[in-house]
Order: structure tokens, then C-alpha cells, then sequence
């Protein structure tokens, strides 16, 4: 078998040759010329509401000849929350991640900064509301965009025919669709009545004090309507206030107005509870409306989505946001920050909040008023107030405004849930603060 | 140059044949082909047990934002907090009661299982195991709607009689109750197995020389039976005392910690703190907590059966 030789002159004339051949050809843009790009999002439990994501990013990869990878990662058993947790770790994974309300903060320092796509951003979509930036942003730089999808409020979704039989409130004038809030008498004093005599009724409202995060969200904006802060903006344990023993004899009224198994409540307990029809109220985003209109249409004919009533410091909601966030190991950044101005533009945002059936809420103020939520029913505008589209209220997260890390252990360890239970169920005020005192010098740990 | 290059070459050829020579001599080695044929396992075990293993040591030494080294500084944290003593205390109830009822009855159900004529057994012990083949990440969604707060099963049927409701998952004590009850449900069947292939194994010869000596039902179980099961009984019970210790779905599942923390156990507690609060850190030092607690039982134990090994 004969072998022909290659010597160091022909070697060196065949790479001359290639590499002239290389830098003369003309440029051919291939299908992927411009790389890959992966992504983890969160998996949506509408049906049908991923695809319009899909939709939405194969659009831009068409044009843009990126090569994409869609994960949708479910949030049941914290799996996106780990994920996060375990790319963060390995500093290897998706480009682009979705990241739920306290992780951009919480990885702050593996982020890739996006003040130069959010600003036009907001020129475009209009200012995002105080809890995305409080979530958002560190030191003056956006650490992700925020996301429509999955971000939600959690108002009260009430029962008009038995809040108005019993309680004599009638939401649907409160809160009249297609117009502006008429809810200055729907306060938390009114609120505890109502609550009281639906219990009378056998039809309580049914909110949770367990340690999930509806529990939490409820809570904390109970909580903030009062003044109340554990932690306050600049990291000093504010406790032992006024305003905590406000809120706790408050919350010591409502617990007793509630279901005797509240503390064992998760997040799917309010949603049976409304669509059992066993309740009056919830607090929840439009989900549960959206089941019982599947299971029992009968109850989601009676059912209206409103505003949170307003305390004594004002009348604040849980807003809960997603962020779409790009990891600093990416090796595509410029892809993903193209792609999520993509599905920040305002049509991809009105197609992905019609496919989730109003659920997903954009953070920009220009966006609150989308024909969806005028039209979903029924009843027709039942959707109307969710997106809280005359800033009636402050949306807010619990815990805040205590610097986001803290305020994380505070909302993952529920510490106000549990400060509730421990009070209405004949612990001391001031053993109750203590305990939290501690538990919140606790979370201080940098 | 020729002669040194021949030179070198007789040299070299002994030793590369002593080489192989030696080479072949070391594969013809017992101890050479078993470390051989281990060698994917051990592979297996450094790369899934040992490397997690010390990485979440190393996890255990950082700081929150994992950038700063701490040594011990984040169980010195841990052992100043009221609630994770907390859990200390009740991931030894947990288990303890857990493993001491699993054993019980596994134990008892042995005995009746073992007394079963030989033709029908099969199908009982078949039936036994089910809880224990059952994942039970999915066994234990079935009894959390059984738990249910406001739906529960069981308060329904409790209802007929008068009783209840009681709330399973709601009052500190009931939950710590479900929760163990579930890991008993889940876990004596393995005791059952073990005891039962145990209790097969026992010379019928001795029972014999004791109904002899006339020994009751109660001597026969405790001078015969049980001396009989004793390394089998400690090596379940060591077995099973770490399994429990460790578990993590049925209280997850059913409490989620709660209420009020009544109810977190180690692994609960660190994907609280670790995971659902982000602080990778702390979390690693809660689970590794359970180290020292297990190696003091397992060397206890252990001890035992090769004391006994050794006599035997």
C-alpha cells in the first residue's frame, strides 16, 4: 500500500491556498448564520398559551436565521426555581431563562445587565409599575426584562351573588366594568364585616395562611396596608411597631371569620374552595374563574375579579412578576437581548395575554387596557379590574421594602403567615414579635 | 553509536519482557480482576456519591452569594437559630417513631404472613408490598387527598360517627401524626420482607427443642426468634433509620413543613432555606447536618453485628 507524502512546502501552500480561498469567498448567510439561542421559560397551565410563545420566538428566529431551543419548565414543585438554582451553580445552561419575582436578585450577580433593551423598552410599552422595578433593578441596572407571562395579581375574586346577599356589597358597583373604581368605602374594615357575616352565612372567604405563596401574597398586602414592614428599606428590623400590631389584631379578626384548616391551606386550596362553591371569596388571579368556568359555570357566572381594600396606609395588591433574564455565561447575548425586545413589543404581548385568556399581565402602564379583559366573561368584564388599569391600587410584593434578599427569606419562610397563626391562635403580641424579631435577624445573613 | 543503540536496545527488551511479564502476573491476580470488574461501580460511586458528596461539604463552607470561604461560620449561624433546633427535635421524632412503628408492625405482619400456609402466601406478600413499591411521591398525593383540609376523605367518614373534623394537616400535632403515618405506611412493608425471609431462615429444629423445654409462645419469640433476627433487625433498623431521616417527598407533600414548622425535617427544611430562599449555603449545612447523627448510629450498629459476627 503506497502512501503519497505530503512535504512541509506543500503543506504550507495548501494552507496558504485554503485560507486565501476562505477570506475571498462571498459571505453565505445559512439557515443559522446568526447562532443558537436556548431558553427556559415557564410552562404555562393555560392551555394553549405556550404555543403562542412559540409562535412568537420561531417568528423572530425565522428572521433573524437564530437557531432556537424552547424548554417550558413547569413552577409545580419549585422545578423552575430549581433549575435556576442548579444553572446558576454550573454557570452552564439555557441562554435566556424566565426567572419568577426574587430570582433575578437572588442571582443578580450572574446576570447580564439589559438597561440598554429595557429603556426603549419602557420609551415604547410606558413606565412599569414600583414592584417590577423594586425586583428589577440593582444599583441602577436592570438585571431582566420584565415578563408578561406568568406575572399576575392576586386581588380578590368575589362571588357577586353571595357577597351581595349576605354582606350586602354589591362589587360589581364597586367596581363596574368598563369604568373607574367607585370603592372608597371598600376598606379593610368593611372588609372584616363582610367577612364576618358571610362566615355567619356558612359561605367564608377563603384565604389561606399556610407558607405558599398565596398565603404570603395575601398577607403582605394586608400588611403593607396597615404600614406594617418586618425589614424596612434600609435593612433595619422594624417589627416591634404600631403598624405590625395593627395588622396582626386585623389578621386575628379575619382568621376567625375564616375556614378552621386555613393554616394547612396551599395554593390550590383557595381555587377548590371558590369552585366548590363553598365561599364568597378568594384571592387569587383570574385562574380559578378560569376553572370553575370549565367545572362549575354556574359558580364563574358569579364570579368578579376586583381590587384589594385600602387600609389605613392605603390599598395595595399582590403583583407577582416573571422576568425574562439572560445569564452572563450566554453565548449569544446579543440574540437574546433582540429577542426579548421581540416579545416586548406590544403585539406580541397583546397575542400572549389572549392566549393565556387574560391571565399573563403586562408590567407597562400603555398595556393594561387590552381588549381581553373587557370582553372575557362569563360575566362579560368580570376581567376588567384585574390589571388594575386606573392604578387604584399600589402593586406591591410582600415583605418588600426591605432589600430584596432579605425580604426573600421573609416571604419564602412566610414569616407573616406565620406571625398571624401564632397571634390568633392565643400567642402574646409581644412573644409573637420577638419570634419574628429573630426570625428576621435571621435573614440578615449576606 | 551502533553499539550503544544495540547497547540500549538488550537493555530495554528484558525489562519490557519482565513488564509484561508482571502485567500478566497482576491480571492472573484474584484481587487485580475483582478491583477490575468494581471499577465501573466505583467509577459510578465517586462520580454520583463521592463528588456530591464533597461538593456540598464545599457548598457548606461558602458564604450566601457563595463567593466568600466561611469554614464552619454557617453552622455556627445554624446552631443560634431557634428553628432549626426545631428541626432537629423533629427529625428525630420523625424517624425515630417512624422506625420504631415500621418495625413493630413489621415484625407482627411477619409473623402472620410466616403462619399462613405456604400455598396462600404468595399472594399476601404480594399484596403487603404494594405501599412499598408505589413511588411515593404518588402514593402520597393520595393521601394528601384523604388529608385534605376541607374535602378529606377521612373526616367524611368520620363524620357517620360523630366525630371530627379533624384537622389532619392543619394542628401541629395531627400533622406530625399524618405525616408519620404515612412514612409507616410506606416503609413497614420493607420491614415485613425482611423480617419474613429472616424468620424462614430460623431452624424449625429449635423451636422444636424448645416446645421440648416447654417453652410458651412468648419464650419461643424471645430466647429463639428474636436472638435469631437480631443482625437482620439492626441492619433494617440502621437501614431504615437513615431512609427516614433523609426523606424528604411524604413531608413535602403532605405539610410542606407546615403548620408553623411543626413539621420540617432536615431535607424539607434545606430546600426551604436552600432552594425557596435562595441561599445555597445554608441549606447544604442543614443536610449535612444529619451526617454525624447517622455515622453515630451506624457505627453503633454496625459494631453490634460484627461484635456478634465475630462471636458467632
Amino acid at each position: 500500500m503506497s502512501r503519497r507524502k505530503l512535504n512541509r512546502r506543500q503543506f504550507v501552500a495548501a494552507t496558504a491556498a485554503t485560507s486565501a480561498v476562505m477570506i475571498a469567498a462571498p459571505y453565505v448567510r445559512g439557515a443559522y448564520a446568526a447562532g443558537k439561542l436556548s431558553m427556559g421559560f415557564w410552562d404555562h397551565w393555560v392551555p394553549g398559551a405556550n404555543q403562542a410563545s412559540t409562535d412568537l420566538v420561531n417568528e423572530w428566529a425565522a428572521k433573524e436565521k437564530v437557531e432556537v431551543q424552547i424548554d417550558y419548565i413547569t413552577s409545580q414543585g419549585k422545578k423552575i426555581e430549581l433549575t435556576i438554582a442548579a444553572e446558576g451553580a454550573a454557570k452552564s445552561g439555557h441562554d435566556l431563562m424566565a426567572m419568577p419575582t426574587w430570582w433575578p436578585h437572588a442571582n443578580a450577580e450572574l446576570l447580564e445587565p439589559v438597561n440598554d433593551i429595557m429603556e426603549p423598552i419602557i420609551k415604547e410599552n410606558g413606565e412599569v409599575n414600583g414592584t417590577v422595578k423594586y425586583l428589577g433593578q440593582s444599583g441602577g441596572k436592570w438585571l431582566a426584562v420584565p415578563a408578561c407571562v406568568g406575572s399576575q395579581i392576586k386581588g380578590p375574586c368575589t362571588r357577586i351573588d353571595l357577597m351581595k346577599k349576605h354582606a350586602g356589597i354589591d362589587v360589581q358597583e364597586l367596581y363596574p366594568a368598563g369604568g373607574p373604581p367607585k370603592a372608597d368605602g371598600w376598606t379593610t374594615e368593611t372588609f372584616l364585616k363582610a367577612a364576618e357575616a358571610c362566615q355567619k352565612a356558612g359561605v367564608p372567604f377563603g384565604i389561606g395562611l399556610g407558607e405558599t405563596t398565596d398565603s404570603v401574597d395575601s398577607a403582605g398586602a394586608f400588611f403593607q396596608a396597615f404600614g406594617a414592614e418586618l425589614v424596612n428599606a434600609k435593612g433595619d428590623v422594624t417589627v416591634k411597631t404600631d403598624a405590625v400590631r395593627q395588622a396582626l389584631e386585623f389578621y386575628k379578626r379575619l382568621i376567625a371569620a375564616l375556614p378552621p384548616d386555613v393554616a394547612s391551606w396551599d395554593d390550590a386550596s383557595n381555587n377548590k374552595w371558590l369552585v366548590s362553591g363553598k365561599g364568597a371569596m378568594i384571592m387569587n388571579p383570574p385562574s380559578a374563574w378560569a376553572v370553575a368556568k370549565r367545572d362549575a359555570p354556574q359558580i364563574a357566572e358569579q364570579c368578579w375579579t376586583h381590587g384589594f381594600p385600602a387600609g389605613p396606609k392605603g390599598r395595595f395588591a399582590p403583583f407577582l412578576p416573571y422576568f425574562w433574564s439572560i445569564w452572563s455565561f450566554s453565548k449569544n447575548k446579543e440574540a437574546a437581548k433582540s429577542l426579548i425586545v421581540h416579545l416586548s413589543k406590544p403585539a406580541s404581548i397583546e397575542k400572549m395575554v389572549v392566549a393565556s385568556g387574560g391571565y399573563d399581565l403586562p408590567a407597562y402602564e400603555k398595556l393594561t387596557t387590552l381588549k381581553v379583559w373587557q370582553e372575557q366573561g362569563p360575566p362579560k368584564g368580570t376581567l376588567y379590574h384585574y390589571p388594575n388599569p386606573y392604578n387604584h391600587q399600589t402593586l406591591s410584593i410582600a415583605a418588600s421594602p426591605a432589600p430584596p434578599k432579605i425580604a426573600q427569606q421573609i416571604y419564602a419562610q412566610a414569616t407573616m403567615t406565620k406571625m398571624c397563626l401564632r397571634y390568633a391562635q392565643g400567642e402574646k403580641m409581644d412573644a409573637t414579635l420577638a419570634w419574628a424579631e429573630g426570625e428576621c435577624e435571621g435573614f440578615m445573613r449576606s | 553509536m551502533v553499539d550503544a543503540a544495540i547497547g540500549e536496545d538488550s537493555v530495554v527488551r528484558p525489562r519490557r519482557a519482565a513488564g509484561r511479564k508482571g502485567l500478566r502476573h497482576a491480571l492472573k491476580r484474584k484481587s487485580t480482576v475483582a478491583f477490575l470488574l468494581t471499577l465501573p461501580l466505583i467509577l459510578l460511586i465517586t462520580l454520583l456519591v463521592v463528588y456530591p458528596a464533597i461538593y456540598s461539604v464545599h457548598l457548606a463552607t461558602l458564604n450566601k452569594s457563595m463567593q466568600r470561604f466561611v469554614g464552619f461560620g454557617n453552622f455556627e449561624f445554624l446552631s443560634k437559630r431557634d428553628t432549626f433546633w426545631l428541626v432537629v427535635k423533629q427529625s428525630c421524632i420523625f424517624a425515630i417513631t417512624a422506625v420504631v412503628f415500621k418495625a413493630l408492625i413489621g415484625f407482627i405482619v411477619a409473623h402472620f404472613v410466616h403462619n399462613i400456609p405456604a400455598k396462600g402466601q404468595r399472594k399476601w406478600r404480594g399484596m403487603l408490598l404494594v405501599p412499598w413499591v408505589i413511588p411515593p411521591a404518588m402514593s402520597t398525593l393520595a393521601w394528601l387527598w384523604l388529608f385534605d383540609p376541607s374535602y378529606s376523605a377521612f373526616n367524611y367518614t368520620l363524620a357517620f360517627f360523630g366525630i371530627g373534623p379533624i384537622p389532619w394537616t392543619g394542628d401541629a400535632g395531627w400533622a406530625r401524626f399524618s405525616v408519620i403515618l404515612v412514612n409507616i405506611w410506606y416503609g413497614a412493608p420493607f420491614f415485613m420482607i425482611m423480617y419474613l425471609a429472616s424468620l424462614k431462615s430460623v431452624p424449625d429444629q429449635l423451636y422444636e427443642a424448645a416446645a421440648i423445654d416447654g417453652a410458651n409462645w412468648w419464650q419461643r419469640i424471645w430466647y429463639v426468634t428474636l436472638p435469631m433476627m437480631r443482625n437482620i433487625i439492626a441492619i433494617t433498623t440502621l437501614f431504615s433509620l437513615i431512609v427516614t431521616f433523609a426523606n424528604f417527598d411524604i413531608v413535602r407533600i403532605l405539610t410542606a413543613g407546615g403548620p408553623l414548622d411543626k413539621t420540617h425535617i432536615f431535607a424539607t427544611w434545606a430546600f426551604r432555606v436552600g432552594i425557596e430562599g435562595s441561599d445555597i449555603p445554608l441549606g447544604a449545612s442543614v443536610s449535612l447536618f444529619m451526617v454525624p447523627i447517622l455515622a453515630v448510629a451506624a457505627i453503633f450498629i454496625l459494631r453490634d453485628v460484627n461484635k456478634r459476627g465475630n462471636e458467632s
